[in-house]
C-alpha cells in the first residue's frame, strides 16, 4: 500500500526531530498500537513516540506530549498517526522505517488462515461458538454488541465508554433473548473451564461467581483455587450492574444461570458496594435460589444487619474471606453450620509472613495499585487503623488525592484508573508506569512502606516480577542511599497454573526484598500492624484451623469444547487458544473506514 | 424500510441464482442484438467517447471498422466516429457483453444465450484466441483474416452444430467446470474442453469436410478461452435476471472501458457509476512490466457479477501464482467475498470448502460498511492498440464507486 506521509521537519528550530506519518485507513487496535508505541521509544536515539488512530481524544494525548503538529492535525479518525521525537533526524526516520518490521513481526505469529470481517461469517466458520468477545473502542461497541445479540450470542463486552442507555438497552435485549451480556468495561470471566479476558487459570470446581469487579473476581477465583477448591463458572457484569439505573440485570441473570446450573453448589458474589434498593432486591433473589450464597459488597459487610438475610445467605469482609467462606460451603457436610463451627481450612499452599518492618516514624504508606478493587479493598480494611487515606478512587466519604501524580500522606492510588490509562496501556499490562511512581516515591521522604499488587494470569503482563523486582531493589536501595528503611509490600494475585510461573513471580520479588502475600487482606493486616509499631501476629481473616480441603494438585480440567468469536484485542484471541479453546479472531474494522455519515448512513439502510 | 432493501436483495438474487442460461445459437449481431444497427458498435464498460478510449480500445474500434468494410485504415475509422456516422454504445446497453476491448460490430457473428427460467437472452461475440487479436485492439490483416475465418467458416458450422444439439445448458457446463479447477474468467481450461466435448459431435456432422470439422475443433480445443464468451453471456443473462428491481443494492453490472470502472445497481435502474480504472496487480509475462500495462478492460467482470470468476478462486488454486499467492490464499479470496454478498449460489460449488455455494450477488451496502471491493481475476492489456495480452491479475474496483451509489440509492429512496 502506498499511504500519503507526510514529514514534518523541525530539525531546524532544535536539535531534536520531530517526524510523523499518516496512514490512511489503517485499523489497528489498541494494543497492538500501544505496544508499537513502546517499542519506537525504546529504539535509538528515540526520545517520545506516539502512534495512535486519529481520533480527536488521540490528537489532544499527542498535543499534550508535545508530538502534535499541523500535519497530524489532518488525519481523520481512520488514519494511524505516527509520530517519533528524535534526537536526530536520522534516528527519526530509521524508528519510522522500522514500524512496518515491527507490525509485521506481529503479524507473523498469526496463522494464515482466513480472518473473517464480519460476526455473520465468523459466526457461519465457528457456528458452535456461544460467546463473543467485545473489545472494539466504546464509540462502535454498543453495535458490535447488538450484532452479537442478534445472532443470539452471549456477550462479554469488554469496551468500556459505552453510555449507561446503551447498557441497559444491551441488557434488555440479551434477557430478552436468554442471553448473558457481561459488561461494558467487563474484562474477566470463566466460563466452562476457559478464562476469558483477564483471568487466572484454576480448578474447575463446584463454585459459582458473579462479580461486578475485574481484579475482585481474579481475586477470588485465585483465593479459591488456592484453597484447593474449583470455580464451575464465573460471570462478570461490568461495574455499572447493580447501579440504580442498570439494576443488576446482568448479575441476576449471572445468578439465575448458577442457579440452574446443577454443577454449581456455592455462589459468590463479589460487588462494589449496590445502590440500596438495588442490594434488597438481589439478595431476596439470592436468599431464594436454594443455594448457599456468598456475598461481598466491598466495604458494605460492616453494616451488614441492614440487608434482609437469609439462612443460604452468608456475607464476606474482604475478597479472600469470599473465597474462605466459598470453599468452606462447598466442603462442609451441614453448609448452615459452616462459619459458625469453625472448620475453615488455612491456606494450603503458602503461609503469610509473619512479621513486615514497621516503617520509619512520620512516613506514610503508598498503595500502588493496578488492580482497581484491590485498591479499594485496601482503602476498606484499613479505614479503621490508619486516618485519612487518599486515593484517585476513595471510598464514600473518603478523601480524593488532589493530584493523582502525587502522593498525599496515606496515599493509595489506583494505577488502572483513568488518569493513567489514557492512550496508554494497563498497568497489568505495562509496568513501565508503576516502575516509574515506585521509584518517584522511594525518593520522597515521607514515604515509609510501599505496597503493591500483582496479578497474574491471562492477559496480563507475561513477567511481571522480572520489571517490578528490579524496580523494588533499587527503590529500597535509593532509601538506603539517605539512611532511610524501605519496606516494599508485594501482594500476588495468581495461581500456579498460571502462565507466569507463580513460584517464579514470588521468587524475584522476594529476591529483591519485598514481604510478598499472596493473600491481599492478610497484606493489608500485616501493613496495619507495620505502621501500629506491632510485630508478629495473626493474620487476617477468620480463624484458621486443621487443614480439611481437597488436595489441590490434580489438574485443571479445562472443557475442550468452548468455542468463541473474539472482536478487538488480539491477545485475547491468543490467550482463549492457549487455553485450547476454539477462537476464531474477527478481523474488524470501523464501519464505512470510520466515516460517521456513510456509517450513520448504513444503519438506516440496514 | 430497511427490510424492505433485504426482501429486495433477496428476491434480486434468488433471480441470479435460479437463472438458467443455454446457450441455444449463434448469429448475426445486426440480427440477435436488440437495438443493433448497421452504424453502431458495442463495447466493454460503461459509455465512452473515441477522446476518452484507451489504446486497445481504439484499436479494436478501428479493427471492426476495417472488418465491417466501412474504413480502409485507422484515419477512416476515426473520423467515421468522431464525425457521429458511427456511434458507440456499451454492450451493457443491448444485453450483450464481451472480453477485453468487447467490440461487437453489426455483421459480426455473436452467441445468443437464453435464461430458460425468466427467459431474457444476452450475448457475446467469438473468442479468437490467443496473440494478435481483435478485443486487444490488434487490427492488422493477420487479425482480419482470422475473423474472416471465423466468420465465414467456422460461424455457419457452430451455429449448426448448436443447433442440433437444442442447446448447451452453461449453467451445468460451469458447475462442473468449477470442480474441475476453473473459476470461470482467468481459468477457462476445463469449462473449454467440456464446451469442445459437447459440441464436437454436433461439428462433425454440420461441417461440410472432415478437414473443416477438424480446424474447427482444434481451433476450439486449443483455445482454453473458447467457452469464456458463452459463459460471460451467460451471467449476463443471469445478472440481467436480477436486474431492475426496485429497492434492492444488489450490484447487477461491473465493467471496464480502458479509461473507466463502472458499476450498476439493481435498484438504481440503468444508472453507471464510474471511475478511473485501476490498473491490475499480477504477473507479466517475460518483457513486459507495469508501464506497459493497461487499465484494466472488459466485460468479463460480469463473471465476478454472477459468482464466479475471483469470487469462485477456492476452486481454481492453480492460477493464484497470477498474484504469487499459496492455496491458502485462494480460499481466503472466496472467504472473503462472502463478506459481501448476498448469498450463497445454489448450482456453483466449491469441493475445496466442503461444497459451499460461490458468494453471489454483490450487496452495496456490505461493501461500504466493510471496505472490501470486490475482487476481479482479469487479464492485462498493451496500452499500445494490438500488442495483446501481456500478463494476468488481480483487480478491485475503487470503492468511491460504491460509496457514490450509496448515497445515490439513499437519495433514490428516500433514506
Amino acid at each position: 500500500m502506498d499511504d500519503p506521509s507526510i514529514r514534518d521537519d523541525m530539525a531546524e528550530t532544535s536539535p531534536a526531530a520531530t517526524l510523523a506519518e499518516i496512514r490512511a485507513g489503517s485499523y489497528y487496535d489498541s494494543v497492538v498500537l500501544m505496544l508499537l508505541q513502546r517499542a519506537l521509544t525504546e529504539l535509538p536515539g528515540i526520545m517520545d513516540a506516539g502512534v495512535v488512530m486519529g481520533t480527536p481524544a488521540n490528537k489532544e494525548l499527542l498535543e499534550q506530549s508535545g508530538l502534535l503538529s499541523d500535519g497530524i492535525q489532518a488525519a481523520a479518525p481512520e488514519d494511524l498517526i505516527l509520530v517519533v521525537k528524535a534526537e536526530s533526524e536520522e534516528a527519526g526516520r530509521a524508528a519510522l522505517a522500522g514500524v512496518d518490521d515491527l507490525l509485521a513481526a506481529r503479524r507473523s505469529q498469526q496463522t494464515d488462515g482466513y480472518r473473517p470481517k464480519s460476526l455473520s461469517s465468523a459466526t457461519r466458520m465457528l457456528p458452535e461458538a456461544e460467546w463473543i468477545l467485545i473489545s472494539v473502542p466504546g464509540r462502535y461497541a454498543t453495535a458490535v454488541a447488538r450484532e452479537a445479540l442478534n445472532l443470539d450470542k452471549n456477550v462479554l463486552l469488554y469496551s468500556d465508554n459505552v453510555s449507561l442507555e446503551d447498557e441497559i438497552s444491551l441488557k434488555e435485549t440479551g434477557a430478552s433473548k436468554n442471553r448473558l451480556v457481561m459488561g461494558p468495561d467487563c474484562g474477566t470471566a470463566r466460563v466452562d473451564g476457559i478464562g476469558l479476558g483477564f483471568a487466572n487459570r484454576v480448578r474447575q470446581g463446584r463454585i459459582g461467581i458473579v462479580a461486578a469487579s475485574g481484579t475482585g473476581l481474579q481475586t477470588v477465583m485465585v483465593g479459591i483455587h488456592r484453597l484447593g477448591c474449583g470455580v464451575s463458572q464465573a460471570y462478570g457484569t461490568g461495574g455499572r450492574d447493580l447501579s440504580a439505573e442498570v439494576q443488576a440485570r446482568s448479575a441476576k441473570h449471572a445468578l439465575a444461570l448458577l442457579k440452574e446450573d446443577v454443577e454449581t453448589d456455592v455462589i459468590a458474589i463479589v460487588s462494589k458496594p449496590p445502590a440500596a434498593a438495588v442490594a434488597q432486591d438481589f439478595l431476596t433473589e439470592a436468599a431464594a435460589c436454594g443455594k448457599p450464597v456468598v456475598i461481598n459488597f466491598i466495604g458494605y459487610g460492616s453494616s451488614q444487619e441492614q440487608l434482609p438475610t437469609a439462612p443460604n445467605i452468608h456475607f464476606a469482609r474482604t475478597l479472600d474471606e469470599t473465597a474462605e467462606i466459598a470453599v468452606c460451603l462447598t466442603t462442609s457436610a451441614d453448609s448452615q453450620s459452616c462459619v459458625e463451627s469453625d472448620t475453615l481450612p488455612t491456606q494450603a499452599t503458602d503461609t503469610p509472613p509473619r512479621y513486615v518492618q514497621p516503617p520509619q516514624p512520620h512516613t506514610f504508606l503508598r498503595g500502588l495499585y493496578s488492580g482497581g478493587t484491590l485498591a479499594y479493598e485496601a482503602l476498606f480494611v484499613l479505614q479503621d487503623s490508619l486516618p485519612s487515606v487518599r486515593s484517585n478512587g476513595p471510598l464514600p466519604g473518603g478523601q480524593l488525592l488532589d493530584n493523582p501524580h502525587r502522593s498525599q500522606g496515606h496515599t493509595i492510588v489506583d494505577l488502572g484508573g483513568d488518569a493513567f490509562t489514557v492512550g496508554r496501556l494497563h498497568p497489568m499490562l505495562d509496568n513501565e508506569l508503576r516502575v516509574r511512581r515506585l521509584l518517584q516515591e522511594a525518593q520522597d521522604p515521607e514515604t515509609g512502606l510501599i505496597v503493591l499488587d500483582v496479578v497474574l494470569g491471562d492477559g496480563a503482563h507475561g513477567d511481571p516480577a522480572s520489571e517490578l523486582a528490579p524496580a523494588i531493589e533499587e527503590a529500597v536501595a535509593l532509601a538506603a542511599r539517605k539512611g532511610r528503611t524501605l519496606p516494599v509490600v508485594a501482594v500476588v494475585i495468581g495461581t500456579d497454573a498460571d502462565p507466569q510461573g507463580l513460584d517464579r513471580q514470588v521468587e524475584q520479588l522476594k529476591a529483591a526484598g519485598a514481604y510478598v502475600f499472596s493473600r491481599h487482606d492478610d497484606a493489608m493486616c500485616a501493613v496495619a500492624r507495620a505502621f501500629a509499631g506491632v510485630g508478629e501476629g495473626q493474620p487476617y481473616g477468620l480463624p484458621k484451623l486443621e487443614d480439611g480441603v481437597p488436595d489441590a494438585k490434580e489438574v485443571a480440567s479445562n472443557s475442550s469444547a468452548f468455542a468463541a468469536i473474539n472482536v478487538g484485542l488480539e491477545s485475547f484471541t491468543d490467550s482463549l487458544r492457549d487455553q485450547g479453546a476454539e477462537v476464531v479472531h474477527v478481523d474488524w474494522r470501523p464501519p464505512a473506514g470510520g466515516d460517521e455519515r456513510l456509517a450513520n448512513l448504513l444503519t438506516r439502510l440496514r | 424500510m430497511a427490510t424492505s432493501i433485504d426482501r429486495a436483495n433477496a428476491k434480486a438474487v434468488e433471480r441470479i441464482v435460479e437463472a438458467r442460461p443455454v446457450l441455444t445459437g449463434l448469429g448475426k449481431a445486426l440480427d440477435l442484438i436488440p437495438g443493433m444497427h448497421e452504424d453502431l458498435l458495442l463495447h466493454a464498460g460503461p459509455p465512452i467517447a473515441w477522446e476518452e478510449a484507451s489504446g486497445p480500445l481504439r484499436g479494436a474500434l478501428i479493427g471492426a471498422l476495417i472488418f465491417e468494410g466501412r474504413a480502409r485504415d485507422e484515419g477512416e475509422a476515426e473520423r467515421l466516429i468522431v464525425s457521429g456516422a458511427v456511434s458507440l454504445a456499451p454492450c451493457h446497453h443491448h444485453s450483450s457483453v464481451g472480453p477485453m476491448a468487447g467490440v461487437i460490430s453489426p455483421s459480426m457473428a455473436v452467441y445468443e444465450v437464453e435464461n430458460r427460467t425468466h427467459g431474457n437472452r444476452a450475448f457475446s461475440n467469438l473468442n479468437e484466441g490467443y496473440g494478435k487479436v481483435l478485443r486487444y485492439g490488434a487490427y492488422s490483416e493477420e487479425v482480419q483474416e482470422r475473423l474472416h475465418w471465423m466468420h465465414e467458416v467456422m460461424a455457419p458450422v457452430l451455429g449448426a452444430a448448436l443447433e442440433s444439439s437444442s442447446g448447451l445448458d452453461i449453467r451445468a457446463l460451469l458447475a462442473e467446470a468449477l470442480h474441475m479447477g476453473d473459476e470461470g474468467h482467468n481459468r477457462n481450461k476445463a469449462g473449454s474442453v467440456l464446451y469442445t466435448k459437447q459440441l464436437a459431435p454436433h461439428i462433425v456432422k454440420s461441417a461440410p469436410d472432415a478437414a473443416t470439422a477438424a480446424d474447427i475443433i482444434e481451433a476450439l480445443g486449443d483455445n482454453a478461452l473458447s467457452v469464456l464468451n458463452p459463459v460471460m453471456a451467460a451471467c449476463k443473462a443471469m445478472a440481467d435476471a436480477g436486474g431492475e428491481i426496485e429497492q434492492s443494492t444488489i450490484v447487477t453490472t461491473m465493467a471496464r472501458n480502458g479509461t473507466e470502472f463502472g458499476i450498476r445497481v439493481s435498484g438504481l435502474g440503468g444508472r453507471w457509476f464510474t471511475s478511473p480504472c485501476p490498473q491490475p496487480v499480477g504477473l507479466y509475462f517475460p518483457g513486459f512490466t507495469a508501464e506497459d500495462g493497461n487499465p484494466d478492460i472488459g466485460d468479463s467482470t460480469i463473471t465476478e457479477t454472477a459468482g464466479i470468476g475471483a469470487f469462485a478462486m477456492a476452486a481454481a488454486p492453480a492460477i493464484v501464482t497470477f498474484v504469487s499467492g499459496t492455496p491458502q490464499d485462494a480460499l481466503n479470496a472466496t472467504l472473503e467475498m462472502y463478506e459481501i454478498t448476498a448469498a450463497e449460489h445454489t448450482s456453483f460449488t466449491i469441493p475445496q470448502l466442503d461444497f459451499r455455494g460461490t458468494p453471489v450477488g454483490i450487496d452495496l451496502r456490505s461493501v461500504v460498511e466493510t471496505g472490501i471491493t470486490p475482487r476481479v481475476n482479469t487479464g492485462i492489456a498493451h496500452r499500445e492498440a494490438g500488442v495483446g495480452q501481456i500478463g494476468a491479475g488481480l483487480v478491485r474496483p475503487p470503492l468511491e464507486l460504491f460509496t457514490e451509489a450509496l448515497i445515490a440509492f439513499a437519495e433514490e429512496y428516500g433514506f
